[in-house]
C-alpha cells in the first residue's frame, strides 16, 4: 500500500526532474559501473515515470507558488511522443559517449535532456521558460565541454543567441500570460480534435515575441547559425548529445502554440532549400548534418502550419524519427571524429575497408533519412508529404518539399556515406568504433529498421492516433507513395553518379561557408572593437569615483562592525544587564504613559 | 501534500496520552541516558527518546488539526489549579520543529561527540541534550504561565552545562556559559517577577484563564508592569537586540550538537512564547500591547536584523558568522511579527520554521567537517569543498538558503515576509528587510568562497568528508530546504494554522 503510494507520488512529478537529478551522480562518479547507471538508469527512470501518469491530458502536478497557480507536469499524447523522443535519445546518447570519461559533459547533457524533457511536460509557461533557459544554460555547457579555442568561441556565440532567444520567450511568456489572466496550457485554449494546440494569438504582443523566441530555438532562415556554428564543434559525442533536444522542442512548441499559423508553411519550406545548397558545397560531414538537421527541422515546421491532424502527426512522428536517425548519423561520424580527428570530407574516403560496422549503421541512417520504403523516414515524411498534397493551393509548397526531398537524398543520404567510407581511398586505416559506440549505433539503426518494416505501433503514440490508423491503412504503403519516393531515389542516385562521372560535384574543398554568420564571426568583433575604446575611457572613470566611495564606507563600517570593531566589542555582562533595564524601562513608560 | 487531518500516527491509547508523553518521553529518556553504561548505549538512548518525542508530536498534529485545539490534565486536576497541557496550531508547529530537530541532532551526536567531548562524559552530555529537550517541549506544551517557567529552566540549565562542555575543544566555552547563565537567569527572573505580578492581578495562572480575566483589567498599572517584565525577560530569552549578547559565545564554543540544536530551537521557543504572551495571553488591542509592538519590538529588530547582519559581514571566525546571523534572523522573525496581522504572523513564523531548518542543515555541515579539521576560522575552511564535497555542497545549499536563492526555502520565507509587509502597507519593513537580504548575500558569498573557490594553504591540516552517519541527516535536511522552496504546502500549512491560532481573534 505504501509502495504505491510512493509510486502515485514519484508519478506526479515531472519526468524530467530525475535525469537532472541524475546529473548530480553523473558529475561526481569516478568509477564506470556509477556513471553507467546515471547516465542510463536517470533516462529509464523518466521513460518510466512518464508511461505511468495517473491521468492523461490533465495536469498532473498543480502547485501554487508565489501566487501563480503552476502546473509542472501535465501530460498528453503531443507531450508523450516528443518524451519518447527524448528519453530514447538520451539512453542512446548515454551508451554512445560511455567510453568518453568526462563529467563535465555527463552531467551536462543528462541535464540538458531532463530540461528539455521538463520543458515537453511542462503545463504552464512559467516552467516551461524555467526549463528552456536551464536547457539553454546546460547544451552551452556541452558545447564548451569539448575545451578547445574554436569550440569556446563557437559556445559563446551559441550561448548569446540562445539567451536572446531565452528573453524573447520569457517577455513573451510574461506578456501573454499576464494578458490572458492565466499561465497554465490548459487554460489558455480549448481542445481542437482532443488536443490542446494552437493556443497562442500570433498576431498579440505577447504571441509575437514567443514565436520570435521559438523561432529562434527552431533555427528559422537567417537564425539558424547557432546551429551550424555549434554543432561541428563540439567533441566526438557532444554532437550526439546536443542535436536531438533545442530543435525538437522548438517544434513541439511550435505544434502546441501556433499549429495552423499559415507564415509557419512558408518558413518551413523556406528551411528546407537553403539549407541544401550550403550542405552540397560544405566540406566538414558534421556540418553537413547540421545543415541537414536544420532542413529536417524545416519539413516539421511546414507541417505545423499546415495545421491538419495529418500534419501534425507527421510532424510528431517526424522530430522522432529525425532524433533516430540524425542521431545515428552523427552517431557514425563522432566514430570517424574519435578515430582520426576530423570530419573533413577531404580527408576522408575508403573508411568501410577497416569500419565496417560504421559504414553499415551510416548507410542504414542515410536510407532512413532519404525516406527509403521501409526505412524510419519514409513512414514520418510521407504523413507530412500527403498532407501538403492535399491541401488546396499547396502546389507551389509541395514541389519546394519534393525539390527539398531530392536535396536531402544528394548531401545526407548520398554524400555522407560515400564521401566517407566509399569515394576514393584515402589511405587511412582506423580502427574500428569502440564498442559501446557499436553499441549506440546498432540499437538506433534497430530502431529505424524497426520504425520502418512495423510503423504500426509506432503509429498508435501519434498525437492523434485515430487518423493515424486510418492513414497506415490507407495511404502509407499505397501504390503512388513508394513509386513517388523510389524514382525521387533513383534519380538523385543518378544525378550524382553523372556530376561524379564528370567531375561537376562541388569538390570537396577544404574551407569555411560563411553565410549569414559572418555577422557574428567578423561582424560583431569589429564593432566591439570600435565601441570598445570610448567605453573604457569612461568605465574607468566611474570604478575610480566609485572604488573610492566605496573603500571609505567600508574602512568606516569595519571600525563599527569588525570584530573588534564598536559594535563587536566584548560588552561586559552588566552592559548587557543595563541595557536590559533600560528596555524594562522603556516599556514601562509606554506601557502606563502612552 | 500530507494531510494532518487524516494523520492517525499513533494508535488511540497513545494519542490520547500524547502531549504527555511528548514531554515525559525525553525526560524518562534523560534518566536512563545518564545511568547508561556505555557512550554507544546513551546515544541509543537519546535517538529512542527524541524519535518518541517526535512521533507522539506527529500524533498531536492529527488531533490537532482535527479539534483545534487539544487540552490535556495531568493527574485529573480541573485547569484553573490543576496544571494542563494546551497546544494549538502554533504550539503544534514550534513542537514539531524542536522535536524533529532533536531527532536530527541525535543522529548526528553519534559521531560528534566521539571528538567534541571526553568519552566519560557523554552519557551525561546526552541526558543534558534530552532535558534540554523535555525543557523546549514542556515550554511549547503547557498552559500553565508557571509551569513554563520551569520548563525554561529545566531547558536552560541542561543548556548552561552543555555549552561549558566545549571547554575540551575551547577555553572560551567556559566564560561564555558563564556569560549566558548569568544573562539567561536575569531573563528567567524578569519573566517570573512579570509573573508574580500578574498573578497578584488575576490570581490565576494558567493562560487561558489569565487572559479571559486580563481582558477586563487594561488599565491596571500591575498588568502593564508584569507584561513588561515578561516582554523584556523573554526578550533576553530570544536574543532580541540588544540582549543577544549571550548567543554568540553560546552557538560558537559549545559543542557542535549542541549549537545545532540550539540554533534551530532555543531562540525559537522563547519567540513563541514571547508571541503567545503579546498577542494572545494579553488582550491584543490593549494599548500597551501595541504601543510595544509599534514601538520597542519593531525598531529593534528592525536595528538587530541591519546591525548583526553588518557585524556577520565582518567577523571572521564562521561560526559566529552563523551565530550573529542568527540574531539577525531572529529580527527578521520579530518584524513579521510585529505587524500583527494574520498574515504578518504567518510570514513571521513561516520565516521561524524556514529559518531553524537553514540553520540546523549549516551548522550541521560545519560540524561535520570541522569534526575532522578542527577548524574555527574562516580562513582554515579554505579548499575545503575539494576534501569534503558532500559536506560543502550541503553547505552550500544552506546558506543558498539562507541568503534567499530562488528554488530554496529560504526565498520563499523572504518572499512571503515582504508580501506580508507590503499588505499591511509597511513599506519601511520591507526596506530594512531589502538590505538586511543584501548583507546576507555579502556574509554568505564571503563563506561559500573560502569553501569552495579558495585554494587551500599549503602545510595546512586536511578535512576529511564527514561519516555516513553525519552525512545521512545532513542531507535529508539540504533535500528539505529544496523540497520546501519548491513546494512548501506543508510549511505553509503549519504557518498558515499557527497564524490563524495567535491572531485568530485580532484584526
Amino acid at each position: 500500500m505504501t509502495v504505491d503510494r510512493l509510486l502515485d507520488l514519484a508519478a506526479t512529478i515531472n519526468p524530467g526532474f530525475y535525469l537532472i537529478i541524475a546529473a548530480l551522480p553523473a558529475a561526481v562518479a569516478r568509477d564506470a559501473f556509477t556513471r553507467a547507471v546515471a547516465l542510463i538508469g536517470g533516462p529509464v527512470l523518466g521513460l518510466l515515470a512518464m508511461l505511468y501518469p495517473p491521468v492523461s491530458g490533465a495536469d498532473v502536478s498543480r502547485q501554487l507558488f508565489l501566487g501563480f497557480e503552476l502546473s509542472l507536469y501535465r501530460s498528453d499524447s503531443l507531450s508523450l511522443i516528443f518524451g519518447l523522443g527524448f528519453v530514447l535519445a538520451a539512453v542512446l546518447g548515454g551508451i554512445y559517449s560511455m567510453h568518453r570519461r568526462d563529467r563535465l559533459q555527463d552531467a551536462a547533457g543528462l541535464v540538458y535532456a531532463g530540461a528539455a524533457l521538463g520543458a515537453i511536460f511542462a503545463g504552464d509557461l512559467i516552467t516551461l521558460v524555467l526549463f528552456a533557459e536551464l536547457a539553454t544554460l546546460a547544451s552551452a555547457l556541452v558545447v564548451f565541454a569539448a575545451r578547445t579555442g574554436p569550440a569556446y568561441r563557437a559556445g559563446l556565440r551559441f550561448l548569446t543567441i540562445q539567451i536572446i532567444a531565452g528573453l524573447l520567450l520569457t517577455a513573451g511568456a510574461a506578456l501573454y500570460g499576464v494578458e490572458k489572466g492565466t499561465f497554465l496550457i490548459a487554460e489558455l485554449g480549448g481542445l481542437w480534435n482532443g488536443l490542446i494546440v494552437g493556443i497562442i494569438d500570433p498576431t498579440s504582443a505577447g504571441g509575437m515575441l514567443i514565436l520570435a523566441g521559438v523561432g529562434i530555438k527552431a533555427a528559422f532562415p537567417l537564425v539558424h547559425n547557432w546551429l551550424t556554428d555549434a554543432y561541428p564543434n563540439t567533441t566526438e559525442t557532444g554532437a550526439v548529445v546536443l542535436s536531438p533536444y533545442t530543435t525538437t522542442m522548438a517544434v513541439y512548441l511550435l505544434a502546441r502554440f501556433f499549429a495552423g499559423y499559415d507564415p509557419l508553411i512558408w518558413i518551413g519550406a523556406a528551411m528546407t532549400i537553403y539549407p541544401v545548397f550550403f550542405a552540397v558545397m560544405e566540406n566538414d560531414l558534421r556540418k553537413v548534418l547540421a545543415y541537414s538537421t536544420n532542413n529536417q527541422i524545416g519539413f516539421m515546421v511546414c507541417a505545423v502550419g499546415i495545421g491538419s491532424t495529418l500534419s501534425i502527426n507527421g510532424a510528431a512522428a517526424h522530430a522522432v524519427a529525425h532524433i533516430v536517425f540524425k542521431g545515428l548519423l552523427f552517431m557514425a561520424m563522432g566514430a570517424i571524429q574519435l578515430r582520426l580527428g576530423t570530419t573533413k570530407a577531404s580527408e576522408l574516403g575508403g573508411l568501410h575497408r577497416t569500419m565496417p560496422w560504421t559504414a553499415l549503421a551510416c548507410l542504414v541512417g542515410a536510407a532512413s533519412i532519404s525516406a527509403l520504403p521501409f526505412f524510419a523516414g519514409y513512414t514520418s515524411k510521407t504523413m507530412i508529404m500527403t498532407a501538403a498534397e492535399s491541401g488546396p493551393g499547396m502546389f507551389v509548397v509541395w514541389l519546394m518539399l519534393l525539390f527539398a526531398s531530392a536535396g536531402v537524398l544528394e548531401h545526407s543520404g548520398i554524400k555522407i556515406p560515400f564521401m566517407a567510407f566509399f569515394s576514393h581511398d584515402s589511405g587511412k586505416r582506423p580502427e574500428e568504433a569502440p564498442y559501446n559506440m557499436l553499441l549506440a549505433m546498432g540499437l538506433s539503426a534497430g530502431l529505424c529498421l524497426i520504425i520502418g518494416l512495423y510503423p504500426g505501433w509506432f503509429y498508435q503514440l501519434l498525437p492523434f492516433r485515430d487518423q493515424a490508423q486510418e492513414f497506415l491503412v490507407q495511404d502509407l504503403f499505397s501504390l503512388s507513395h513508394i513509386l513517388q519516393q523510389l524514382q525521387l531515389l533513383t534519380f538523385a542516385v543518378l544525378a550524382f553518379m553523372v556530376l561524379w562521372w564528370f567531375g561537376l560535384y562541388p569538390p570537396e574543398k577544404p574551407g569555411v561557408i560563411l553565410d549569414v554568420e559572418w555577422i557574428w564571426r567578423k561582424g560583431a568583433p569589429m564593432l566591439g572593437r570600435a565601441l570598445s575604446k570610448p567605453a573604457r575611457a569612461g568605465g574607468r572613470f566611474v570604478s575610480v569615483l566609485t572604488s573610492s566611495a566605496i573603500g571609505g564606507i567600508q574602512k568606516a563600517s569595519r571600525q563599527v562592525f569588525a570584530a573588534d570593531g564598536l559594535v563587536s566589542r566584548k560588552l561586559p555582562l552588566s552592559a548587557t544587564a543595563i541595557l536590559a533595564l533600560c528596555i524594562l524601562g522603556v516599556v514601562m513608560l509606554f506601557s502606563m504613559f502612552r | 501534500m500530507i494531510a494532518f487531518e487524516t494523520l492517525h500516527a499513533a494508535p488511540p491509547a497513545l494519542t490520547a496520552h500524547a502531549p504527555l508523553l511528548m514531554v515525559v518521553a525525553p525526560l524518562i529518556a534523560a534518566c536512563a541516558a545518564a545511568l547508561a553504561p556505555s557512550a554507544r548505549v546513551s546515544w541509543m538512548i537519546s535517538v529512542t527518546g527524541s524519535v518518541f518525542a517526535a512521533w507522539m508530536a506527529l500524533a498531536v498534529a492529527g488531533e490537532v488539526a482535527r479539534r483545534g485545539v487539544v487540552d490535556y490534565v495531568i493527574g485529573g486536576f480541573a485547569p484553573p489549579l490543576g496544571i494542563a497541557l494546551h497546544i494549538d496550531g502554533l504550539g503544534v508547529m514550534v513542537a514539531l520543529l524542536v522535536s524533529s530537530a532533536g531527532v536530527m541532532a541525535s543522529l548526528y551526536s553519534g559521531h560528534s561527540l566521539t571528538t567534541e567531548v571526553g568519552a566519560e562524559k557523554h552519557t551525561l552530555v546526552q541526558s543534558g541534550f534530552l532535558l534540554c529537550q523535555t525543557g523546549l517541549l514542556g515550554l511549547v506544551a503547557t498552559g500553565d504561565a508557571f509551569n513554563a517557567f520551569v520548563f525554561l529552566e529545566v531547558s536552560s540549565i541542561g543548556t548552561y552545562a552543555l555549552v561549558a562542555i566545549g571547554e575540551k575543544r575551547d577555553r572560551r566555552a567556559l566564560p561564555a556559559a558563564f556569560n549566558y547563565l548569568i544573562m539567561g537567569t536575569i531573563g528567567a527572573t524578569f519573566y517570573v517577577i512579570g509573573i508574580g505580578f500578574l498573578y497578584a492581578a488575576t490570581g490565576t495562572l494558567n493562560m487561558a484563564d489569565m487572559a479571559a480575566r486580563l481582558a477586563t483589567l487594561d488599565d491596571s498599572s500591575v498588568v502593564q508592569a508584569g507584561f513588561a517584565f515578561v516582554v523584556v525577560g523573554l526578550g533576553i530569552k530570544a536574543a532580541m537586540f540588544p540582549l543577544h549578547g549571550w548567543l554568540p559565545g553560546a552557538y560558537s564554543y559549545a559543542p557542535s550538537l549542541i549549537s545545532i540544536f540550539l540554533a534551530a530551537t532555543a531562540t525559537k521557543t522563547s519567540i513563541y512564547l514571547m508571541a503567545r504572551f503579546v498577542f494572545d495571553v494579553f488582550p491584543y488591542g490593549a494599548a500597551f500591547g501595541q504601543a510595544f509592538v509599534t514601538w520597542v519590538l519593531a525598531p529593534l529588530a528592525a536595528t538587530g536584523a541591519i546591525v548583526c547582519s553588518l557585524q556577520a559581514v565582518f567577523e571572521k571566525e564562521i561560526r559566529r558568522i552563523l551565530a550573529f546571523s542568527s540574531v539577525a534572523q531572529v529580527g527578521f522573525i520579530l518584524l513579521g511579527l510585529s505587524l500583527a496581522t494574520v498574515g504578518g504572523a504567518s510570514a513571521g513564523l513561516f520565516y521561524l520554521g524556514a529559518h531553524a531548518l537553514i540553520k540546523i542543515t549549516l551548522f550541521m555541515a560545519l560540524g561535520g567537517v570541522a569534526l575532522s579539521l578542527g577548524a574555527r576560522r574562516l580562513g582554515e575552511f579554505a579548499g575545503v569543498a575539494r576534501e569534503a564535497p558532500w559536506s560543502a555542497t550541503a553547505f552550500a545549499i544552506g546558506a543558498a538558503s539562507l541568503a534567499g536563492v530562488p528554488l530554496t526555502l529560504g526565498f520563499l520565507a523572504k518572499w512571503r515576509l515582504i508580501e506580508a509587509a507590503l499588505q499591511a502597507g509597511a513599506i519601511w519593513v520591507v526596506v530594512v528587510l531589502a538590505i538586511a537580504s543584501l548583507l546576507t548575500f555579502l556574509y554568505v558569498g564571503r563563506m561559500l568562497e573560502a569553501i569552495f573557490f579558495r585554494a587551500a594553504p599549503a602545510g595546512a591540516p586536511r578535512a576529511r568528508e564527514a561519516p555516513v552517519g553525519v552525512l545521512a541527516p545532513l542531507w535529508v535536511l539540504a533535500g528539505l530546504n529544496i523540497w520546501f522552496g519548491l513546494d512548501a504546502s506543508l510549511p505553509e500549512q503549519l504557518a498558515n494554522s499557527a497564524a490563524r491560532a495567535l491572531l485568530g481573534a485580532a484584526p
